[in-house]
């Protein structure tokens, strides 16, 4: 056994230590941790049998994405995109927002209650809900004050979770909202619902009746698995498109009536300054937006080809194409996206790109279904102002320069 | 009833909801999943406030036992005078002359507070009774909830020292910025708003 151990730190030593010395070393500055040490793997993992089965999987000691920042009783943490590939956001790595921290929910208790103006009030449990019709669906969910840090002080050390990481794409298994809504017999005069969830703040928002029966759901799974309780176990709105903190988590009641009760986190919150002395309200969707996410801060890279690679996507339906650029704006080139770009949900783009060595600064664009691009940062500022507070979805990126170091660009 | 002309759907949009609506309305409920809410459920439950002073129960709280009670169950965390510990306790009073005009999109930095933001009244008492004290959530009674809006109204300007407050005279509240709030006007396309 000595000799053993003897040699996995030998090995770990040798093998581990210099590919992951640029990783740990980002990961300890960011964690504001010590570094932790080198996995215990074994020189050939050939020569010796392999772990057993267990309940529940991990990661490789060598991948460790983690949200940031962690401890926050009322406010987020970040979905780590520059770790991720593909379209859907880990569960456990999905972004969290709550205003009076994550609520212990007993699901055998929990009720969705809807009345106000419907024919029948009723009372619905999980199990019931769990009956109904079911649909499964993929949808991003987005915090409208995603990218604020980005707009109004970027840094050239931000990594792609601190600039755009208020965001995650899930596939999501629940039943319409209409459905529950006509079980109880919505009555036509109603044009908002009420929608309350079961944390401390007992939080609710004002939705239309349009919403509903268009495309809105309550959910009780997310990518196979039941909610995890940071993102509303057991029940959640989802309304597609729509700005994340309206996806009311951990969902109890809805009421329905003819105008808006202007909670707290529909004029407090959730509004947004304009240069003209208003205030928007009710700026439920969520425009187009892009963000490279891969090579980009904390990565080092070398001359020669490298995809370019993020996401997109759109509150109002379909992103139609994403450009991007490797010259800071000057040409544009299509990116290819790569499956077929669903509503309201994340498409993964890339762009293979030939890098000579010379300084280089990398954008994305993205075009929705409406014909809305994604404007820069100067454009949007010049609509929305400096000050204002929500729904910062302009153009960002990355500097590379001929060291291969790789800094944010934020002023587009 | 409410009805506030400013976020009214349009005929098309009720119209289309109207639609949608009928069936199950008619027709009674299709899957019979569920039961029936006891008026005692749907009470324990609905405290929602709106403007118009729908929900706003009886009671009645005055600036002066509002005082008191600040000091007693929220200066520990928004300050003395309600000053705040941003960004976790967000300042609650202040009519400072650069916060007034509306000025917020030129400066974030510029606090934003009751006096100089929230456009109803009726939003503070929902709040304060749903979601504080922080450390003790939902367990104020009415005449406190009531007496710490009417506080935190005079603390910003809005309503006179001496006032008391309960639902009728809340709901006749105006707050001084209401009419800057308007409807979302962006609705896709090449234009940027």
């Amino acid at each position: 056994m000595t000799t053993r151990r003897e040699l996995l730190a030998g090995a770990a030593g040798l093998l581990g230590g210099a590919m992951l010395a640029g990783a740990t070393t980002a990961h300890a500055a960011q964690q504001g941790a010590a570094a932790a040490p080198p996995p215990d793997v074994p020189p050939d993992a050939t020569k010796l049998q392999g772990a057993p089965t267990s309940a529940v999987g991990s990661r490789s000691p060598f991948v460790t994405p983690a949200r940031t920042p962690v401890g926050e009783v009322t406010g987020s943490s970040l979905t780590p995109l520059h770790e991720l590939t593909g379209t859907i956001t880990p569960a456990d790595l999905h972004f969290e927002r709550h205003h009076a921290g994550i609520p212990k929910i007993d699901p055998a208790r929990h009720t969705l209650l809807i009345h106000g103006l419907v024919a029948r009030p009723l009372v619905f449990t999980l199990a019931d809900i769990k009956r109904f019709p079911q649909v499964t669906r993929t949808h991003f969910v987005e915090c409208s004050g995603n990218g604020r840090a980005a707009y109004r002080d970027p840094k050239p050390e931000m990594t792609a979770q601190k600039v755009c990481g208020l965001f995650g794409n899930s596939e999501w298994t629940g039943v319409p909202l209409r459905t529950l809504l006509e079980e109880a017999g919505a009555k036509p005069a109603a044009t908002w619902f009420l929608a309350e969830g079961g944390d401390a703040c007992v939080m609710t928002r004002s939705i239309p009746m349009a919403k509903a029966m268009d495309d809105a759901l309550v959910v009780w799974a997310q990518n196979g698995e039941p909610i995890r309780p940071e993102q509303g176990f057991p029940l959640r709105l989802l309304l597609p498109g729509f700005e994340g903190n309206a996806n009311v988590k951990w969902l109890r009641r809805l009421e329905l009536g003819t105008a808006p009760w202007m909670t707290r986190w529909e004029t407090s919150k959730y509004t947004d300054p304009l240069p003209d002395g208003t205030a928007r309200q009710f700026s439920f969707e969520l425009d187009a937006r892009s963000i490279i996410t891969s090579p980009t801060v904390p990565q080092q890279i070398a001359k020669g080809t490298w995809p370019v690679s993020g996401l997109a996507w759109s509150g109002r339906g379909v992103i139609k194409r994403v450009e991007v650029s490797t010259d800071g704006g000057t040409t544009w080139h299509d990116a290819e996206l790569q499956g077929t770009p669903l509503p309201k949900a994340a498409v993964r783009f890339t762009h293979q790109w030939e890098w000579d060595g010379r300084d280089a600064t990398l954008l994305s664009r993205a075009i929705d279904e409406t014909g809305y691009v994604q404007p820069t940062r100067t454009a949007l500022m010049k609509v929305r102002g400096p000050g204002t507070d929500f729904h910062f979805n302009h153009i960002v990126g990355w500097r590379v320069t001929p060291d291969g170091h790789i800094a944010f660009h934020g002023e587009t | 009833m409410r009805a506030r002309h400013l976020f009214v759907l349009t005929a098309v949009g009720a119209a289309a909801v109207a639609a949608a609506c009928k069936g199950g309305s008619a027709e009674g409920p299709k899957y019979a999943l569920g039961r029936a809410a006891t008026p005692a459920e749907v009470a324990a439950l609905d405290i929602d406030a709106a403007p118009d002073g729908h929900g706003l129960p009886p009671g009645h709280g005055s600036v002066a036992d509002g005082a008191a009670l600040f000091q007693a169950k929220c200066a520990m965390c928004h300050g003395p005078k309600g000053e705040g510990m941003p960004p976790a306790f967000p300042a609650l009073v202040g009519r400072d002359a650069k916060g007034e005009g509306f000025p917020f999109a030129t400066d974030y930095k510029i606090t934003r507070t009751i006096g100089n933001y929230w456009p109803h009244a009726t939003t503070l008492f929902d709040y304060v009774r749903r979601a504080m004290p922080h450390p003790a959530p939902g367990s104020l009674t009415n005449d406190e909830t009531y007496a710490l809006t009417a506080w935190l109204l005079a603390a910003n300007q809005v309503i006179p020292a001496d006032a008391v407050l309960d639902s009728a005279r809340l709901m006749q509240v105006k707050m001084p910025y209401r009419d800057r709030f308007v409807p979302d006007n962006r609705h896709g396309g090449a234009e940027l708003k």
